[in-house]
């Protein structure tokens, strides 16, 4: 339970970063942001990094800021830090509600947000955020940056399309209208253990009816991702008990879920409805 | 052997001249390097919250966190906890609720429900419990010691309303 020898590096700039980790990429180097996920795999020996690079020392990145209508949160922006609001409007509350079902408030100070989406657990709650909301991805290397979209982001399990010598600088959201609902509900077996799925759902309204409907499922499958069966059930609808329904049911049916010690694909699948219907509803409460 | 590297870990207040390699933990490093046991490890992967400290204001897992990321920061740890002898309301709300079995996991509850209660002295009940869920009780003794906890919420608050 002790990790393997490592060197350690701590560059202090952005710019010193990307230079330490084209050098020590090829030879297994890894970035070191929160370490909540990344300690726990070196513990079990699953990864044997010779390198670190520790980006915890990097000002720049530790920041939350708004620019032309997207919140961009940098690599070492804790989860804690979304506990109260990050912004005006429903993105903000969307995030405050979400971070609650994270891990445990002493993971929460270290983990970053960028760190969950650079993992890419199939059970990460902003990996879902990221995926509901089309998401975009900054990646830096000494090749140059690199803007990456959600649905282009995500490769599998623990996959991204990130290469070895890029660092995710920061995510960036869209700052939704004011107008927008949003809705969050997972289910996992305690407090705080990876959830067995999950479901995030943000819709307007117009003339009574739901438009730019979003439902993202995370949890079920290799990766989060918008289900277009379930949104197609509730544009142009009135968001009543009926449709919600209907678009829980077309969220369940459109996944392939993953199977596991803890459950069997029927049981996620029903998770998933069931998750859906709930996010719909707290959406609409 | 990697090269050792020279840090200084402060404890409670005590400056440690340490050298260590970079892979130790910094659980690892308080208590074999600065010599302060009553931190301890239970699963060192992050699960069970025992080895929890406070870290420049902030509850930690220290087996999540190499030493060498904690050179020069603020660390305190159950030992820091008591005035002499006297100890904290929180330590005396453990022993008069029986917040405590085997003992194992109490520093990491005490240190763990001190930066919550020191965060906010107000914290509600379901909050509080939101903290506590953080961290494992092998006596499964989690009634006592949200009753400690909350005792001592409750008497702080009083004193400090006075």
């Amino acid at each position: 339970m002790k990790p393997a020898i490592f060197r350690y590096h701590a560059p202090k700039t952005l710019h010193e970063a990307v230079a330490v980790l084209a050098d020590v990429a090829p030879d297994d180097g890894r970035v070191l942001a929160g370490g909540q996920s990344l300690v726990p795999i070196m513990a079990f020996r699953l990864a044997k990094p010779a390198h670190l690079v520790d980006i915890n020392g990097i000002k720049e990145l530790a920041q939350i800021t708004a620019v032309d209508g997207k919140l961009r949160i940098g690599a070492c922006v804790r989860h804690a830090a979304f506990y109260e609001p990050v912004c005006d409007g429903p993105l903000g509350k969307l995030l405050a509600t979400v971070v609650r079902s994270i891990a445990h408030h002493p993971i929460r100070t270290r983990g970053t947000f960028c760190g969950s989406v650079a993992h890419a657990d199939p059970a990460s709650e902003w990996c879902t955020v990221v995926a509901t909301l089309d998401g975009e991805v900054a990646a830096q290397s000494k090749r140059g940056q690199r803007i990456i979209a959600a649905k282009d982001y995500f490769a599998g399990i623990m996959t991204t399309v990130l290469e070895e010598d890029e660092l995710l600088t920061e995510v960036r959201l869209p700052l939704l209208p004011a107008d927008t609902r949003v809705g969050f509900q997972e289910f996992s077996r305690r407090a705080g253990d990876f959830a067995l799925s999950m479901a995030v759902v943000t819709y307007r309204i117009e003339n009574g009816k739901m438009a730019d409907a979003r439902v993202g499922i995370g949890g079920a499958e290799p990766y989060a991702r918008r289900i277009v069966e379930a949104e197609a059930a509730l544009d142009g609808k009135a968001p009543d008990a009926e449709t919600f329904q209907a678009a829980a049911v077309a969220a369940a049916a459109a996944i392939d879920p993953l199977e596991d010690f803890n459950t069997s694909a029927e049981y996620r699948r029903d998770l998933v409805r069931a998750m859906t219907r709930r996010a719909l509803d707290s959406a609409a409460a | 052997m990697s090269d050792k590297v020279d840090i200084t870990l402060t404890i409670n207040g005590r400056a440690h001249a340490i050298r260590v390699e970079p892979r130790k933990t910094l659980v690892d490093a308080i208590r074999e390097d600065c010599g302060q046991t009553g931190t301890h490890i239970g699963c060192e992967h992050g699960v069970c919250g025992t080895c929890t400290i406070i870290l420049d204001g902030e509850a930690i897992r220290a087996c999540l966190m190499f030493a060498i990321q904690a050179d020069g920061r603020q660390i305190r740890t159950v030992e820091g906890l008591a005035d002499g002898e006297t100890l904290s309301p929180l330590q005396q709300a453990f022993i008069d609720h029986h917040g405590l079995q085997c003992g194992f996991c109490t520093p990491g509850f005490l240190m763990l429900a001190t930066n919550a209660l020191e965060h906010n002295p107000n914290i509600g009940d379901d909050e509080l419990l939101d903290v506590l869920s953080s961290n494992l009780c092998r006596c499964t003794g989690y009634q006592n010691i949200i009753k400690a906890v909350r005792a001592a919420r409750d008497q702080m608050r009083g004193q400090a309303a006075r």
